[in-house]
């Protein structure tokens, strides 16, 4: 079994939380360790622990306001614990999301800029980006807004210069090495270069929202007229 | 038992202690803003402390009451004179004002039994940025009707000890409310703390920050001078995106500090310079824009010290309050 890499420190996040950090830089293997170390924590079901949250590049524990003692300390008395204990696999962490997107230059509002700064052709850009073996790296930044990583290293370009005052809900954009799946209306620098009729996120629904951090995802190419449908019937 | 809302005040929300467990779905847990003072709030109508209650924003609502209903306004003061930090039982037929706030910015209205709201992922809160939770995902409206979850306002006020007319001659303790200005906010240093460079580290610690109209549930902006990063002209995107947590202090390349509160983002991009300590949280609530405030540099053992002693005077609060209802 290849070694586990120990975390750089545990910092504090104010006095109720605190930051397990691994590493300062995306690291795809070190993003999947805090992931399976966020699971092992969730799985002790810590009674003073109300919130595993999984990041790019560690885990923040957020602790009940009744805890009493240090949270640096109890953080990395735990985090040792669950180490020693072995992680869980990442295989057996997360689900298989499959997202339909359609890539008609209606919803595509930057695939004619990807396209020239790739130096691709549009339709190569939508075969590689939809081709792609993706994983949740973290969830953030809005409810249900996944960062997603596995990019082809071709699709890498920067995010735009000036962001978008609104991106239209259920947009899928990429930017350096990730994708995204945009929830909500809301402003955004990344390259739209399609667009899933479903719901990233809903509160009412038993599962709120469609991606979880470990997560493996693929984007499924679809037409307008199944656009259309999925967005009548989900 | 409907409560009539006539107007609808600046921002008026349901809010309770806010829904935890999802922020690795990036929820975060919102909820009341001055949890101290729902807990007080709810406590003076016989109500565990987070049931939910209406926070009201700088300028109250006007509410109509169908049936007797025993009611309690916590947190700000208002100037509408009705009374503070006390159980009044408000009459079938009266109608309330609450006013406009004279000192602190939100205040907690409780009814007895909690207003009757659907959860929704475990708790009442509006949470206003997604549309959802509370009444109808949104602040309310002109017309809007709410009611308690149970009619148990008389037999409530009635075993209550040491009544005058239709509320008591005692009061509880205002416990979040901004003492004279600047108030001291208690900070740790935060992850970040060591990229800013030595004038900016002491800028932050130094000035008096005020509260700028551009704050609102999700983050206060700080008015003040801008502060520099060491190595200047570097993009955010050098900073791996990390989670926050409430209370975080994160500085944007335009230098302007933001404090984060109760619907923050659960993850930013931004370098955070300090977090408030947990105690202090409630108070920087109670600061409505123009107000103004200084940074004190804390230990993480003097926040934890801070947050107990807080505890301890809220428990004490809530434990005379369950005295005079015989508890």
């Amino acid at each position: 079994m290849a070694r586990l890499p120990k975390p750089l420190g545990v910092v504090p996040l104010g006095d109720l939380a605190a930051y397990v950090e691994f590493s300062r830089t995306l690291d795809l293997e070190v993003n999947s360790v805090a992931q399976r170390l966020a699971a092992a924590i969730v799985a002790r079901a810590v009674p003073w622990i109300r919130d595993v949250v999984p990041a790019l590049g560690g885990v923040a524990l957020h602790f009940e306001p009744s805890f009493e003692g240090d949270v640096r300390e109890a953080a990395a008395e735990l985090v040792e614990l669950c180490m020693k204990k072995g992680l869980p696999d990442a295989d057996d962490l997360g689900r298989r999301i499959e997202v339909p997107v359609c890539y008609d230059a209606e919803f595509a509002l930057d695939l004619a800029e990807v396209a020239e700064k790739a130096k691709l052709p549009a339709e190569e850009v939508i075969r590689r980006h939809a081709a792609g073996q993706y994983r949740v790296l973290m969830v953030g930044f809005a409810p249900g807004h996944p960062y997603i990583g596995g990019l082809d290293p071709k699709l890498a370009v920067p995010r735009r210069v000036a962001p978008r005052a609104l991106v239209p809900a259920g947009s899928v954009a990429i930017a350096n090495q990730q994708t995204v799946v945009y929830p909500y209306a809301i402003s955004g620098g990344w390259n739209v270069i399609g667009r899933t009729p479903l719901a990233a996120f809903d509160a009412t629904r038993l599962v709120p929202s469609m991606f979880a951090p470990g997560d493996r995802v693929v984007f499924r190419p679809i037409g307008r007229r199944v656009y259309l449908e999925l967005l009548e019937h989900p | 038992m409907s409560i009539r809302v006539l107007r609808p005040g600046l921002l008026t929300t349901v809010q309770d202690l806010g829904r935890h467990g999802h922020q690795h779905i990036g929820l975060c847990p919102g909820g009341a803003m001055d949890v101290v003072s729902l807990a007080l709030a709810n406590a003076l109508v016989g109500n565990p402390p987070g049931a939910p209650a209406l926070e009201i924003t700088v300028i109250g609502p006007e509410l109509q009451f169908e049936h007797d209903t025993l009611v309690a306004l916590c947190g700000a003061e208002f100037k509408g004179g009705f009374p503070h930090n006390r159980p009044m039982l408000v009459r079938a037929g009266a109608t309330i004002a609450v006013g406009r706030a004279a000192r602190g910015a939100r205040a907690y209205l409780a009814v007895a039994s909690g207003f009757a709201i659907e959860p929704v992922l475990g708790s009442c809160s509006t949470y206003l940025p997604g549309g959802f939770g509370g009444f109808e995902g949104r602040a309310l409206r002109h017309g809007d009707v709410l009611s308690p979850n149970e009619d148990v306002s008389r037999e409530r006020f009635a075993a209550l000890k040491r009544k005058n007319g239709a509320t008591v001659r005692w009061s509880a303790p205002p416990l979040t409310l901004p003492d004279r200005e600047p108030i001291v906010v208690h900070a740790i240093e935060g992850q970040h703390y060591g990229m800013f460079d030595s004038a900016a580290q002491r800028a932050f610690f130094d000035t008096v920050w005020r509260v700028t109209p551009e704050s609102n549930r999700m983050g206060f902006r700080l008015g003040g001078p801008p502060l520099v990063r060491a190595a200047a002209g570097q993009s955010s995107d050098e900073i791996l995106s990390g989670p926050t947590c409430l209370g975080s202090v994160q500085v944007p390349p335009s230098g302007v500090p933001i404090a984060l509160m109760a619907d923050h983002q659960t993850t930013g991009g931004y370098p955070r310079i300090a977090e408030i300590a947990a105690a202090d949280v409630p108070r920087v609530a109670q600061m409505a824009p123009g107000a103004t405030l200084h940074f004190a540099l804390t230990s993480l053992q003097t926040a934890r010290e801070l947050r107990l002693d807080a505890a301890s005077r809220l428990e004490a609060a809530l434990r005379s309050i369950a005295w005079e209802y015989g508890m």
